[in-house]
């Protein structure tokens, strides 16, 4: 019985933990942005865009060039990490440079990336999606050998888990211990005083969304990997759900990470339910759990709004005349 | 010689009415919107890319009176979303959750036109009437959240807008659903909107009196804006929340009120998707496109209430237009074209201020020629 329910645990958590990671490397990238003072909603469609161009190469990759699966994995992940960038490039320029409204430029980049990721697929490909089906799943040889840590983190492994932890240590690292991350959070609380101290506001701005755009890329490759085995023009609001959990979050790294195993947690009951024990006999709809993560971000933005953790200047663009 | 004048005159017209810089710009991203997606199809087919330009703006025109009621059918719900973010805007709350309040009042909507037959003649009016209070309903709580907890109405939209794609789904699954066909029962006919005469005028299309709808919609929405004391409350706590305040006036209640009026303008665009014959709503993952035009269509038609609803036929019609140009290429294009718009609207500000550069520099010279031959003195 105990058997039963550890193995029940590990099965679970290794469907959570690609969810997680993809969820995390997602907002994260939001973090950099909002942090710096941009509000970028433009995640989901970054994602989209990241995922496409990612499908397309590893599809060049796979059955043209004939690459094996991982090293193509890897190169997907850096082509969908640079177009995202050069993607977010466009909500930058709007936003800084052009003192342009934040939420309308991130809409124009959302709706634009599903438009062109289904006109595009559908012009070169015939359907609405790109096929790219492999098990992208492995062993890592030794590690998995491990009791309990090797069953959960090194047995039918993503490549994406490992990135995204990396990942998450490295951001940490770059906000809060390095001038870089101190001046792009100043850039984000007050960017007339960063200014004064000689900080470029518009420099830090456009790293802040670009470093975004760089992992909501990346986040787009590692989504399409990890649970649609294809490109299929969207991604089922993840980019949203992603934004929800940097607001419950209260933009904090470690609160994030913590957040993130219970937003991953509901989406895969959403999408397993039935295999979990238990679950099918209490008859929850699975969209249930789909609507869950938004509604606790609702909650957590009722009670902490008036004193809310977010960027003090989110969203405003920086006015030199204002100062 | 002749033409450099009569651009001087308009240019000297335009400066005089500071207004019209913005309707040029709303031009300027319709016509870049155009050229990318003529760029797009340069790419894709170079042959064939002047024919595709040229059916996405004229397609429906040449299919006749069908294809003109077409444009209008499909040009009214953007109609009342567009309607419901310019009024919004114009109130100073930015409406991103048009998406959810429409897909709340579809859901609405057609389970009134599943259910409730027995309503004979009031049938449609009665699901059209609960689609508004739905999308209503559901405008009123980023209103709420805003007025008494502080939240940004975008966040908490954006948020509503999931909560609504995955309600309606658990509702659809458990209220209507039909498990053959995978989606939503098809609704009674006497829910169908009425085509009265327009059916006669406009032979073969689809178009309903949902048309007549919209515009009276314009007319309402544009007399409360700019001819009672009530719109110009709304506006007040737009542009001033404390100065609003301090004037006495109640900003809380305001806010809920704009938000319910934007929210009940969507839910109608729900209904009119939905009310007709050929269509049954399926579950979905992502909120409708719809919601996200209408901003495209409040910022082309300046929020105002005449501006939405040239702005809307215009979206009719290159949307038919692309519907047309399937032949050719996929009709997402008409999408693409759409998103350009919206990011050339954000960026109006440079436009603006390009436009602006460019008559001042031709009406100074022009002045100053006049100058060197003594005509001014």
């Amino acid at each position: 019985m105990i058997v039963d329910i550890f193995n029940e645990i590990v099965s679970i958590l290794s469907y959570v933990i690609p969810v997680m990671v993809a969820l995390l490397i997602v907002s994260l990238g939001g973090l950099f942005s909002e942090r710096s003072g941009v509000i970028n909603i433009a995640l989901e469609g970054i994602m989209v865009m990241g995922g496409f161009v990612g499908a397309m190469s590893m599809y060049l990759m796979l059955y043209i060039i004939g690459l094996p699966i991982q090293l193509a994995v890897f190169l997907a992940f850096i082509v969908g990490a640079l177009v995202g960038a050069g993607f977010s490039f466009f909500h930058a320029f709007a936003s800084v440079s052009m003192q342009s409204n934040q939420i309308i430029s991130a809409t124009a980049l959302n709706l634009f990336a599903t438009a062109l990721g289904l006109f595009v697929a559908r012009t070169f490909f015939g359907y609405r999606r790109i096929n790219v089906d492999e098990s992208y799943r492995f062993d890592v040889p030794f590690l998995s050998e491990i009791p309990i840590l090797g069953d959960l983190l090194f047995k039918n492994a993503f490549l994406s888990t490992y990135i995204g932890i990396v990942l998450l240590i490295v951001v940490i690292v770059i906000l809060y211990k390095t001038r870089f991350g101190l001046r792009l959070r100043s850039c984000g609380e007050n960017p007339h005083a960063a200014d004064s101290l000689g900080v470029d506001v518009g420099r830090m701005r456009y790293a802040g969304v670009m470093i975004s755009g760089l992992l909501a890329g990346l986040g787009g490759v590692v989504f399409m990997i990890a649970f649609q085995n294809r490109f299929e023009s969207d991604v089922r609001g993840f980019g949203f759900l992603a934004l929800a959990l940097l607001i419950s979050g209260q933009w904090r790294p470690q609160r994030i990470f913590l957040i993130s195993i219970l937003f991953a947690l509901m989406r895969v009951v959403a999408s397993r339910g039935d295999s979990i024990m238990g679950l099918r006999a209490l008859e929850v709809p699975t969209d249930f759990f789909r609507m869950l993560p938004y509604i606790l971000t609702l909650v957590v933005l009722a009670f902490t709004s008036k004193h809310s953790r977010a960027p003090e200047a989110i969203g405003e663009p920086y006015d030199t005349g204002k100062r | 010689m002749k033409l450099g004048k009569l651009l001087d005159k308009v240019l000297l017209a335009i400066s005089r009415r500071p207004n019209s810089i913005d309707v040029i710009s709303s031009f300027t991203a319709v016509i870049f919107g155009l050229l990318f997606g003529f760029i797009v199809m340069l790419i894709i087919n170079p042959g064939a890319a002047p024919q595709g330009l040229a059916t996405i703006i004229f397609g429906p025109f040449q299919r006749g009176m069908r294809g003109i009621g077409d444009t209008i059918f499909y040009a009214v719900p953007i109609i009342f979303t567009g309607l419901s973010v310019a009024f919004a805007f114009r109130t100073g709350l930015f409406n991103i959750g048009a998406a959810g309040q429409m897909f709340i009042g579809s859901f609405v909507a057609v389970y009134i036109g599943i259910n409730w037959g027995f309503l004979g003649p009031f049938h449609w009016p009665v699901a059209v009437l609960g689609a508004m209070l739905a999308g209503g309903v559901w405008g009123a709580i980023p209103g709420l959240l805003k007025a008494f907890r502080n939240v940004h109405e975008v966040v908490s939209s954006i948020m509503l807008n999931y909560v609504a794609v995955h309600l309606v789904s658990i509702l659809i699954r458990s209220q209507i659903y039909d498990s053959a066909r995978g989606r939503a029962y098809s609704v009674e006919s006497t829910s169908h909107m009425p085509t009265w005469f327009l059916s006669d005028i406009f032979p073969r299309s689809s178009i309903n009196i949902g048309f007549f709808l919209a515009i009276l919609a314009v007319i309402i929405v544009h007399i409360v804006l700019n001819r009672t004391a009530f719109g110009y409350e709304l506006k007040s706590v737009g542009f001033n929340r404390d100065a609003a305040r301090y004037a006495g006036m109640n900003e809380k209640r305001n806010i809920i009120l704009s938000f319910t009026i934007a929210g009940l303008l969507s839910g109608i665009a729900g209904a009119l998707v939905y009310l007709r014959p050929g269509i049954s709503m399926a579950t979905a993952e992502v909120p409708p496109e719809a919601g996200f035009t209408g901003i495209a269509i409040a910022l082309l038609g300046l929020s105002a209430p005449v501006g939405v609803l040239v702005a809307g036929l215009f979206y009719g019609l290159i949307d038919r237009g692309g519907y047309f140009a399937q032949s050719l290429f996929r009709e997402e294009i008409v999408s693409i074209i759409i998103a350009v718009i919206i990011y050339f609207s954000a960026l109006s500000l440079f436009t603006k201020h390009l436009i602006a550069k460019f008559i001042r520099r031709r009406v100074k010279r022009d002045v100053e020629l006049q100058e060197s031959k003594g005509e001014i003195k």
